[in-house]
């Protein structure tokens, strides 16, 4: 199994990230070849990928990124979810053909960095993050949501 | 009903601000065509043949009179003085311009409406039984749960790049009339042992591959209902097939894997979510459901049964009973839970019209119709035409009267007249043949001969094309347009129901012209009329008689 150190965005091109730790400078690996090696500590889910095939491994993971080869395969959003329910920390990182109008989604799904496959206008970005001031649903985010607080004592 | 509160009002406002935006930034060209597609359609803006198209929701088909007031205003504003009502209860507007859109969008957030979610591959409104909270034979009240719905579903994270739309329905009665069996996911609430839960049905669906949704789970306890819909969305969103848009449907994934399998992954991915706690809190759906309390009806003593009005009119010429009103009440009217009590189905199917189209004046006199005589509550109906939930049957005389100036008082529910059609060529991109001229065409045809009241209940649906918006499988008759070398050409099917005995139809054989498709129809009532047994609806006759009669008429 070759570690291919082609695949996957390098820290330059991440254009947003919500982390304070030091970002992973290597490359990442397939999900079936995370799934082999034991040393892997970056991954990368392409959209017809399992990402429930990841949780033996999350203790090692400091990076998943998830592709969005078109921004209208929305799998990622369910991959970002179910590595944040089971408890991932690591970095997950959207990247690909990742819009402006798909920002604020994606942080509530978990995503807490971003690597466009071109770069977005920061203004309409910190825009879109901040587009809810208040949010409908539980999410990976942990915000309270609406009807949490119209109920809370 | 529901009213917003400042959280709900906020969210609204916010997303036409956002609307705003992205529109600011397709006209500046920023943004491209194909971005901004999926962004505009995600606030109900769609392209058609000659304008773009406005699609406001109306969830669960409810609305009061200053509502529909501000739905007559826009349709002058911005459109050309008149709306058009859908099978999915809602109203299009047809000649919307892209620079008044977020205008049309913040003068329906002032009224507590919206356009969010009407189209692109995300929930959809969410639609319910027409006569919720009326009907005498529901069990509840089925709107809270889908407002429970709506709220969970409004801007939904994870589900907003689904592999296609996705619509629910919610009911609450064994009667069904919702279409409910032929949605992404009906919901019909049930009691049992006292305890409130939901019956789910998974993947059904027309267009071209209509399927009847079978049941994925016969009960989900009532404070699970969010987190099964979502491990029942999260599956599809996972495994929905994304390599082909006419089968990317839930539909084709639940009919592909099985329905076993799907409800195992689902049951899988529930049980997961419910460790997760995806449920809002208990007191959530209590405090929707007291927005949908009992108006304070009349005491019986106050109002009048049927006989009664009857035998009045029997004795007063000024009932005009003979002269349509009678007709009218035995045809438009469904029973009430409050004695006194009906629902009035305004139809929107005058013998000639347009299904489904309401001027902006017509609006206005039914919102006042609503306001006198409804406790304030409007609701569309699926089969495209309004309705005032709760009227006094003492007040019939006077609603019939108001409803008859307009135009509006036509006695045709669920009659061959109250045909469903879809836009088509004349306003669709879609369509490969026109399907309002040939309703216009079949209403007047019956009317003309006095065939409809002999005919009795036949729910006749067209479709111009086979994304079946017309619900044309459904249909006791269906006829759907196709183009066949450059022509349009309409086929002819038999058997369909959208209701609690729902099925498919069958295509009866070769397609005709527009005159022979009209032809066929009256060759099919003829065959019906013939055979029929007592009591029999011309569903009946053909489930007892079959297809062949009327293959040896058609084509013999």
């Amino acid at each position: 199994m070759v570690e291919s150190r082609d695949l996957g965005t390098s820290p330059d091109e991440v254009q947003f990230r919500f982390r304070d730790d030091e970002p992973v400078d290597h490359g990442t690996v397939t999900v079936d070849s995370c799934c082999d090696q034991t040393n892997a500590t970056a991954v990368r889910i392409e959209p017809g990928d399992d990402a429930r095939l990841l949780l033996p491994f999350l203790d090692r993971l400091a990076l998943v990124e998830v592709n969005f080869p078109a921004f209208t395969d929305g799998r990622g959003y369910s991959a970002a979810r179910i590595l944040r329910e089971a408890g991932y920390t690591g970095e997950l990182r959207a990247v690909g053909d990742v819009l402006i109008d798909q920002l604020s989604h994606m942080r509530r799904c978990g995503f807490d960095s971003f690597a466009p496959d071109k770069r977005l206008d920061e203004g309409d970005a910190a825009r879109a993050f901040a587009t809810w001031d208040n949010v409908y649903q539980r999410a990976a985010d942990t915000r309270r949501t609406i009807a949490d607080k119209r109920h809370e004592a | 009903m529901y009213q917003y509160d400042s959280y709900d009002q906020a969210m609204v406002d916010a997303r036409v601000e956002e609307f705003r935006d992205q529109a600011r930034r397709r006209m500046e060209g920023r943004l491209s065509e194909d971005q901004f597609k999926p962004l505009r359609l995600m606030n109900g803006l769609y392209l058609q043949l000659h304008a773009y198209m406005l699609r406001v929701a109306i969830p669960y088909g409810t609305l009061n009179a200053r509502q529909m007031e501000a739905l007559a205003d826009i349709a002058e504003k911005y459109d050309r003085g008149y709306g058009h009502f859908t099978t999915r209860q809602n109203i299009q507007y047809n000649w919307i311009k892209l620079e008044d859109a977020a205008d049309a969008l913040a003068d329906l957030a002032r009224h507590e409406m919206h356009a969010i979610q009407t189209s692109g591959n995300c929930i959809r409104n969410i639609s319910a039984d027409h006569f919720a909270g009326a009907a005498a034979d529901e069990v509840t009240d089925p709107r809270p749960y889908a407002e429970l719905l709506r709220q969970w579903s409004s801007f939904h994270p994870e589900f907003t790049h689904l592999p296609r739309k996705f619509k629910f329905c919610v009911i609450a009665a064994e009667k069904d009339r919702a279409a409910m069996r032929l949605h992404d996911i009906g919901i019909r609430i049930v009691k049992r042992d006292g305890a409130v839960g939901a019956q789910f049905y998974v993947g059904g669906g027309m267009g071209r591959t209509p399927i009847i949704a079978p049941l994925v789970r016969d009960f989900v306890a009532v404070d699970q209902l969010i987190t099964y819909a979502e491990a029942a969305l999260r599956v599809y969103n996972r495994y929905g097939r994304r390599d082909n848009k006419y089968k990317a449907r839930i539909k084709i994934l639940v009919h592909e894997l099985g329905a076993a399998e799907y409800t195992r992954q689902v049951e899988e991915e529930f049980a997961h979510l419910l460790s997760v706690g995806v449920e809002p809190p208990r007191e959530e759906l209590a405090r929707i459901a007291e927005y949908f309390a009992p108006p304070a009806f009349h005491h019986p003593s106050e109002s009048w049964d049927l006989e009664q009005l009857q035998s009045k009119a029997a004795g007063d010429p000024s009932f005009r009973w003979d002269d349509g009103f009678g007709l009218w009440v035995r045809r438009n009217t469904h029973p009430h839970k409050a004695p006194g009590y009906v629902s009035a189905v305004i139809s929107l199917k005058p013998v000639g019209g347009i299904p489904g189209d309401a001027t902006a004046d017509q609006m206005r006199i039914v919102a006042r119709l609503a306001r006198e005589y409804s406790f304030d509550e409007l609701r569309v109906m699926h089969t495209q035409n309004l309705l005032l939930p709760h009227v006094r049957i003492a007040d019939l005389p006077a609603i019939w009267a108001a409803l008859d100036a307009a135009g509006l008082a036509a006695p045709n529910m669920d009659t061959i007249e109250d045909i469903i059609a879809c836009p088509g060529l004349d306003y669709c991109s879609l369509a490969n043949a026109r399907s309002i001229p040939l309703a216009q065409r079949i209403s007047e045809r019956f009317a003309e001969t006095g065939r409809t009241e002999v005919v009795g209940e036949l729910k006749l649906k067209i479709s111009g094309c086979i994304n079946a918006c017309g619900h044309h499988h459904a249909g006791h008759i269906g006829i759907l347009g196709v183009d066949r070398k450059g022509t349009e050409n309409y086929q002819l099917s038999l058997g369909g129901s959208e209701a609690e005995d729902v099925s498919l139809a069958k295509i009866t054989g070769p397609g005709f012209d527009e005159d022979g498709v009209i032809a066929a129809v009256e060759t099919v009532t003829d065959v019906y009329l013939g055979a029929r047994a007592d009591g029999e609806r011309f569903i009946d006759t053909y489930r007892r008689i079959g297809m062949e009669p009327f293959k040896e008429a058609l084509y013999g």
